[in-house]
């Protein structure tokens, strides 16, 4: 797991990201994206700059940052792999090819390869039952992986 | 006695006026329509078992508890979600439903201690409750899955789920292991106290109640209102006080004693013990709601520092002996008499408390017209809103707001100004907040960036930031554009106003040096702003003004209160409900204690001294001849201490050396005085110049009533026995016995007959009148026998509203290249006036000590930063504090409040006063601010001053 600093500079960039998407409607989740494409990950500095600029209260904001897990409260490595846990990959063996991603990567669910390169995480089914198991690296699906093509894609994004 | 058990109807009432009839288990039901299915269901005695529902917010549904079956439809919908509707048949319980429950609290039970025995919440758990309700015996899950009950597991690995008691807040403790997350907590915070501190985090399993950001309730945006203590239905959040206690056995309806707003408690005991407050639902003050004082902070009324026995001395270089009442008050009727004989009748006088009760007040000011044979009473409203009862007076005709709470929500546009009711006026802060939620819409008047102008879902629609000292030139300005604008109302002044003295006023104000481009140069509000607002407020709908004390405390304080009243009659915005002038009164009886006669020149009921015919109803009674001419206003008495013809005083209540203005002053009257008698709970600031000091009574201690702001009389109980012996009716009683008046009343009610037998407004109120009504808002006589919610509403008092000019002169009070900057006073959430009672309190936790607030900018100048020790000066004194940089401040304006004794605010603030009342100019001072090491020369002197004074010798009772 990545150790974060936060830098000096957090709040107020959140607080810019904030203000300058205030004219969309329901701007809280568009913003969150925005900041987690900033940084990463949604710090925790962001919040109270961004609960200010919406009129809300930090309670509120961090209600809805916990709420959805595609947005990270720590730095990812340089990329996500998310594996669907959902029935239909279940049922097509997604839980085999988890373990062998874990050992392979040396990591378990949550966490980032000690390289930095890959965090790996479990999803909920990605609408690619046809395809199970599933999977996605980044913003790419994959259909039908196992081990290895999960290992040829790894190498296809380079690190 | 019993506890008082009050009725939860699941969800709020409806207010629609159409009815509708529907039929639950076989009983046919009347209620209005949009009630819900759970709230007709009780309202007929039916309870269907719930658990988040409660009628202090708003149906949520997510408990799946209260589902009920409905003839023709399909499912089980939840009762609190589903409105009634004509003829349909309801059922509560079947097999089917049975089962559902049943099933339903298995699951929240597998995730729940088993500790009921030696839970706090024991007696007093709605899951218990409900787990007996639907006959759970079992629970198929068991109870060694995943949970959030245990800190380890079996096998003794830590529990990631679990999560520690949460102990921060210093009145109530958070424990996630008993949460049911059915948000009841959130939704409290949300809709009643309008904070928006809770939250749920995350989602499924890994739900849980967050304060703030995950943060410790101390640290998160939480205010202590204990809304969320109240709704909760476990022991997730619990009272201190309870646990440490244990459920209280009996309660009694009481009102509490700190501010205006008068709030409605139900104080539970254990015997003579306190065991909490909570807010009474049928409160029709604060209806149902609370903050952290009112709820919490009553631990001053057991704290060690209260001085229990009275206590005399010579000299105040002396230390004080403990001797006995009769003592104590032979001494001081022999002091005042001695005074009276050597230095004549009027060299000596008293202030009444706007902290006592009405009755206690009525008869301070009898003993002294009575007894004293003088007029020279006074009352703590002389340094707050005074301006307040000359201001309407004239203008209105009644010294008192124009309206009751509920009517706030009627209102489309609000005015605030000079008023900080989130913080002064906290249950009203929220209602206020509720409405705003709503939609209506704000103008707030303040140099400084209030909570109200932007906090979490308001955010005010103008701010007009005024250099402190310009009211009346930017309210002046409001009525130029109303009139130049043609906004005003003319058919309402027509008919319910002086015609005339309009057009006199109009012209006035039209004049082109009111108009806002030429008042943004004295008041830095920009013209644009006063405009907007002008324009909203005429226009908006329901345009209602609530003001503070930064209307009243300043130089043309009246003035102000009549800019405002001209600003009213001009847009027709009185007489009905959602309109109105309201001042925000700042003690919990100070309505009363200018209501009860406590001014120099006026008999109870706001009836001038000089008036014969109302002298003589006194006269008849009290068998004396009341002086005709109006007696010393405090800061009379303290000049004429200094100049040696006034010699002895009798204060009820009230901390002069701290509340009052220029402490120097102050200090120096007192201490020319040869018999001060100071009568309270603790040897406050002016007890340091006491030559004696009678203990005094909190309000649990005694019977009688308070009036409200909104001139609501509301009943004290007494639910201990005063722990000085005497309530200070008694006390003063004595006193008055001491000095030869033959003063007999056995029980405040038969002093309510006396005020209600002399005081037209009060006429037909009684101690039984009130049980049965609970409160009742005054004038209540033959014409009003209800009451009056909203005055004015068939006329104005006076009969025609007078307009009246309002011109602005600038205070004398000025900045300069020595004294840069303006300094105005204020208060804060957690604590209350001169902080005798709340720093005496848990409250602590949240301001340990006054700060000066400084914007950045004007910090940045002179080097200072965050935290730093500052030496601010004015002319009159100078004193250390800490300095907080805010940019809540404008620039050129520092705040502070005047909360501890340490900082004495007031040795800074001037002795310039109201021009018509005397009303001390807090609200500006010109000051500079500095860097500094540590406490002022002033500070150190005081302080020793303070330590000398206080020392008590304790007599060893003789054999």
């Amino acid at each position: 797991m990545n150790l974060h600093v936060p830098g000096a500079g957090v709040a107020e960039r959140a607080g810019e990201i904030a203000r300058s998407m205030l004219g969309m409607e329901g701007p809280l989740l568009p913003i969150l994206h925005a900041v987690q494409e900033e940084f990463g990950y949604v710090p925790e500095e962001a919040l109270p700059p961004i609960a200010k600029a919406l009129n809300l209260s930090r309670a509120e904001v961090h209600g809805v940052v916990t709420f959805y897990h595609e947005y990270r409260r720590n730095p990812a490595g340089r990329h996500v792999l998310r594996l669907c846990r959902a029935e239909a990959c279940q049922s097509m063996g997604c839980d085999a090819v988890a373990e062998q991603v874990k050992q392979a990567l040396g990591v378990d669910w949550h966490e980032t390869s000690k390289d930095g390169n890959v965090t790996l995480e479990p999803v909920y089914c990605l609408g690619l039952c046809s395809c199970a198991p599933a999977a996605m690296l980044d913003e790419t699906l994959i259909g039908r992986v196992d081990l290895d093509v999960i290992r040829e894609e790894l190498a296809e994004a380079g690190r | 006695m019993t506890l008082i058990q009050e009725i939860d109807y699941g969800t709020p009432a409806s207010k629609s006026d159409k009815t509708v009839t529907l039929t639950i288990d076989g009983r046919d039901i009347t209620v209005p329509e949009g009630t819900s299915i759970m709230r007709a269901a009780m309202e007929a005695g039916i309870e269907v078992p719930k658990l988040c529902a409660t009628d202090m917010v708003d149906a949520f549904g997510s408990c799946r508890l209260c589902l009920v079956e409905i003839e023709g439809r399909n499912g089980t919908p939840s009762s609190c979600t589903t409105p009634v509707a004509d003829g349909i048949k309801v059922k509560t319980q079947t097999q089917r439903l049975k089962d559902i429950r049943k099933g339903v609290m298995e699951l929240y039970i597998s995730d729940h201690p088993l500790d009921c025995l030696t839970c706090a919440a024991n007696g007093d758990c709605e899951l218990q409750d409900m787990a007996g309700a639907v006959g759970l015996r079992d629970v198929r899950y068991g109870y060694e899955g995943g949970n959030h009950v245990k800190a380890r597991d079996t096998s003794g690995d830590i529990n990631a789920m679990w999560m520690p008691k949460d102990e921060s807040n210093p009145y109530f403790t958070y424990d996630p292991s008993k949460c049911i997350v059915c948000s009841r907590c959130v939704r409290a915070c949300e809709e009643v106290q309008g904070t928006f501190a809770l939250t749920i985090e995350g989602r499924g399993f890994d739900s849980r109640v967050s304060p703030g950001m995950h943060e410790d309730f101390l640290s998160s945006e939480c205010v202590s209102c204990g809304a969320c203590v109240q709704a909760c239905p476990t022991a997730t959040l619990t009272e201190k006080s309870v646990i440490e206690i244990g459920q209280p056995e009996h309660s009694e309806i009481t009102t509490c004693a700190y501010c205006g707003v008068g709030c409605s408690f139900k104080a539970e005991m254990r015997g003579e013990e306190l065991v909490r407050m909570v807010p009474y639902k049928d409160g029709q003050a604060n209806r149902g709601h609370s903050c952290v004082k009112g709820r919490f902070a009553w631990g001053y009324a057991n704290h060690e520092d209260r001085i229990l026995s009275p206590m005399i001395r010579e000299t105040v270089s002396e230390p004080w002996r403990e001797v006995s009442w009769d003592e104590a008050l032979t001494f001081t009727a022999n002091k005042f008499k001695s005074i009276q004989d050597k230095y004549g009748r009027d060299s000596v006088g008293g202030i009444t408390s706007s902290r006592c009760t009405n009755e206690e007040t009525f008869l301070v000011q009898k003993l002294i017209r009575a007894g004293f044979g003088n007029n020279n009473v006074d009352t703590c409203a002389r340094v707050c809103h005074s301006p307040t009862g000359y201001g309407l007076g004239q203008t209105f005709g009644t010294s008192a707001g124009t309206q009751n709470f509920d009517s706030v929500e009627q209102t489309d546009v609000v005015m605030i100004i000079g008023a900080n009711p989130t913080d002064a006026h906290p249950v009203f802060g929220s209602r206020l907040k509720k409405r705003l939620r709503q939609g209506a819409k704000l103008i707030v008047l303040d140099p400084r960036k209030i909570e109200l102008v932007d906090t979490a879902h308001i955010k005010a629609d103008y701010h007009l930031p005024l250099r402190p000292g310009t009211n009346v030139a930017v309210v002046t300005s409001l009525a130029h554009v109303i009139v130049t604008e043609k906004l005003y109302d003319e058919a309402f002044i027509r008919e319910r106003c002086d015609w005339d003295e309009f057009e006199d006023w109009a012209e006035f104000v039209s004049e082109a040096r009111h108009s806002p481009e030429e008042v943004e140069k004295v008041s830095g509000v920009p013209a644009d702003l006063i405009r907007g607002a002008a324009r909203l407020y005429a226009k908006g709908g329901n345009g209602s003004i609530y003001y503070g004390l930064g209307v009243t405390e300043h130089s043309q304080g009246s003035t102000t209160v009549i800019a405002i009243a001209n600003l009213a009659m001009a847009t027709g915005n009185i007489g009905r409900e959602g309109v109105g002038v309201n001042p925000l009164r700042g003690q919990n009886n100070v309505q009363g204690s200018c209501d009860m006669g406590s001014f120099p020149h006026e008999l109870p009921g706001y009836r001038h001294i000089s008036d014969a015919n109302t002298r003589s109803i006194f006269e008849d009674l009290w068998g004396v001849q009341l002086n005709p001419e109006p007696g010393l206003r405090i800061p009379n008495m303290l000049d004429a201490a200094v100049e040696g013809t006034f010699k002895g005083i009798y204060i009820q209540g009230e901390d002069i050396l701290q509340s009052d203005p220029d402490t120097k002053h102050v200090a120096a009257g007192l201490a020319a005085m040869e018999c001060v008698v100071v009568q309270d709970l603790f040897l406050n600031e002016t007890a340091n110049y006491a030559h004696v000091f009678l203990p005094g009574s909190t309000f649990l201690e005694k019977d009688g009533t308070f009036t409200n702001a909104e001139r609501r009389i509301n009943m004290v109980s007494r639910v201990m026995t005063p722990k000085n012996g005497y309530a200070d009716w008694e006390v003063t009683q004595l006193l008055a016995q001491a000095m030869g008046l033959n003063w007999n009343y056995t029980h405040p009610s038969e002093i309510m007959a006396e005020i209600a037998a002399t005081t037209p407004s009060f006429a037909n109120v009684s101690y039984e009148f009130l049980r049965e009504k609970g409160s009742v808002q005054w004038p209540c006589n033959d014409a009003h026998p209800n009451g009056s919610p909203i005055m004015h509403v068939d006329g104005f008092v006076r009969g025609k509203g007078k307009f009246i000019r309002t011109e602005y002169v600038a205070t004398d009070e000025k900045t300069g290249p020595r004294f840069p900057l303006l300094l105005t006073t204020g208060r804060i959430l957690s604590q209350y006036n001169v902080g005798a009672q709340t720093r005496r309190t848990g409250n602590t936790a949240w301001h340990p000590e006054d700060v000066l607030e400084i914007h950045p900018h004007d910090a940045e100048n002179r080097g200072l930063k965050d935290g730093d020790w500052v030496r601010l000066a004015s002319r009159s004194g100078e004193t250390t504090l800490r300095a907080q940089v805010s940019e809540r401040m404008s620039p050129g304006v520092v705040y502070t409040t005047f909360h501890h004794p340490v900082t004495q605010a007031n040795v800074i603030t001037t002795d310039f006063s109201d021009w018509a009342t005397n009303c001390p100019e807090y609200k500006v001072t010109a000051v500079q601010v500095s860097p500094s090491n540590g406490p002022s020369e002033w500070q150190e002197e005081y302080e020793a001053q303070a330590r000398q004074s206080r020392r008590i010798v304790h007599v060893e009772p003789a054999e």
